[in-house]
């Protein structure tokens, strides 16, 4: 028995692991990729993650019909081209499309209001998954009750293919707001803010103590100039996803490097300005009255 | 004591030496780099601070404090940005050699095979709560390099005179013992 070499043992799936990924994101530009082409400009560029998907935001709002999981082939595609993190899409409340994302080895799950949802009372139950869970939220309680079902990572919804960032600073402001009032209430208060936000009373509990979500708050939706992103840093977020931000515009390589060290450099106004120079025609967009699907209402 | 703050987990690192006591700088640029004694750089994605190491022109400063005897602690990404060579990274991603060891990235697989493990430590007489996330390991290491714990025969930490590499993340952990250990290489 004693000259039996002894083997370390590992824990996998914990909750250090699946928010320590998260952590390791913080600071980064997160990208939205149709093809390997796209996945290497945006490794090439300095992105820390790329979110694999068929489609990005702004042609789902163009095509309709039912938007779902990618397939596994270009999934697979995309995690051979790259050596950051790899994340694609589920259904809201479709586990079994979690279930083979989980298989394919991606590195994080969005179960994403992008896609269409699959149950429209249950999101997953993402405390069975070994990966973990982005979700997005559009305020407290919503992130909170994501929390509360596993998700190791918040990003603020904002209107996501729209190229316009009003709904993301909306959303970040609420959620971010609402923590700092928190921080301020007594410990009678605490219940009602539960009552009200439709949240585990624990968690608030948690947010009273430490002034902070429990998980990483990262944003995401409409984001599409180094502006843009240095402007959600600045709110609070602790990191950016641009999605049909970048290859919905006329030069997609040197805007993703701004966009990049923009989101390093957000406090840096000089460094800002010279980032932002000469980087094309950005993405048209799309003002929130000329909206006729609203994507960040999906999510319960 | 500066950490590197271009991405990544360095509030973190902050955190620790808080508790520590120790007043922290976050390095953003060369001004920021001269006036620390030493620096930690934190794990996130080491492609992307490579070039952000790049695009804020810290590299070239960076390498000459190296150079110079600068305490320097890597962790996950800056243990593979201080090596010598860099196994299934990127070919454009050069590292600044501050400790001749070789490692591999992505060396245990992907997100789902991140694990914790109490890990046993030379000079520490209980083990610790190691993290590891997407972790590098060292594949092989000079003969410079001392050798401080090991996985599975696979070296995790090690050290020469003044730089210290990690390849789990002891920022995430309620545990500043290795923290420590830095501080005091760096008095």
């Amino acid at each position: 028995m004693s000259d039996e070499k002894k083997s370390t043992s590992r824990t996998t799936g914990t909750i250090n692991v699946k928010r320590g990924l998260a952590e390791m994101l913080k600071g980064g530009v997160i990208m939205d990729v149709v093809t390997p082409e796209q996945a290497k400009i945006a490794e090439d560029a300095g992105a820390v993650a790329v979110m694999a998907l068929e489609r990005v935001p702004a042609d789902i709002r163009v095509d309709g019909g039912v938007a779902r999981m990618s397939d596994p082939e270009m999934i697979e595609g995309i995690k051979a081209t790259v050596t950051i993190p790899v994340m694609a899409k589920a259904r809201i409340g479709h586990f079994v499309e979690a279930q083979i994302l989980e298989a394919l080895g991606v590195d994080y799950v969005d179960e994403s209001e992008v896609l269409t949802p699959a149950d429209e009372k249950h999101h997953i139950d993402k405390w069975a998954f070994t990966v973990p869970f982005v979700c997005g939220a559009t305020n407290l309680g919503e992130a909170l009750r994501r929390i509360s079902e596993g998700a190791c990572m918040i990003r603020s919804k904002g209107e996501a293919g729209t190229g316009n960032v009003i709904q993301a600073v909306r959303h970040l402001r609420t959620i971010l707001g609402d923590i700092k009032r928190i921080g301020q209430a007594d410990s009678a208060e605490i219940f009602d803010w539960a009552k009200r936000l439709q949240a585990p009373v624990s968690l608030v509990q948690e947010i009273a103590e430490t002034g902070t979500l429990p998980v990483p708050m990262f944003c995401a939706g409409g984001l599409a100039t180094p502006a843009d992103a240095a402007l959600v840093m600045q709110l609070g977020a602790e990191a950016v996803f641009v999605g049909s931000g970048i290859f919905k515009s006329e030069n997609p390589e040197p805007r993703a490097k701004a966009i990049v060290e923009a989101t390093t450099n957000f406090n840096n106004p000089d460094i800002l300005a010279k980032v932002s120079r000469g980087l094309g025609v950005p993405m048209t967009g799309i003002g929130m009255d000329e909206l006729d699907m609203k994507l960040e209402d999906r999510g319960w | 004591m500066g950490v590197l703050a271009l991405q990544g987990a360095f509030e973190s690192h902050i955190r620790v030496l808080n508790t520590l006591e120790i007043e922290s700088v976050e390095v953003r640029n060369s001004e920021s780099l001269d006036s620390v004694d030493g620096l930690i750089i934190p794990g996130g994605e080491s492609t992307a601070i490579s070039m952000l190491l790049e695009s804020n022109q810290l590299r070239e400063p960076l390498q000459k404090r190296l150079s110079n005897g600068m305490p320097v602690f890597g962790t996950c990404a800056g243990m593979i940005i201080l090596s010598e060579k860099i196994l299934d990274g990127r070919e454009d991603q050069t590292p600044l050699g501050a400790i001749d060891i070789m490692v591999r990235r992505n060396a245990f697989g992907r997100q789902i095979d991140s694990f914790e493990s109490q890990l046993e430590i030379e000079g520490l007489n209980s083990p610790f709560p190691a993290i590891f996330i997407r972790a590098p390991i060292v594949q092989s290491a000079g003969e410079s390099v001392k050798i401080l714990a090991t996985i599975e025969d696979q070296i995790v930490l090690c050290c020469n005179e003044t730089t210290l590499v990690a390849s789990f993340h002891p920022e995430l952990s309620d545990d500043v013992r290795i923290h420590e250990m830095f501080v005091s290489m760096a008095k």
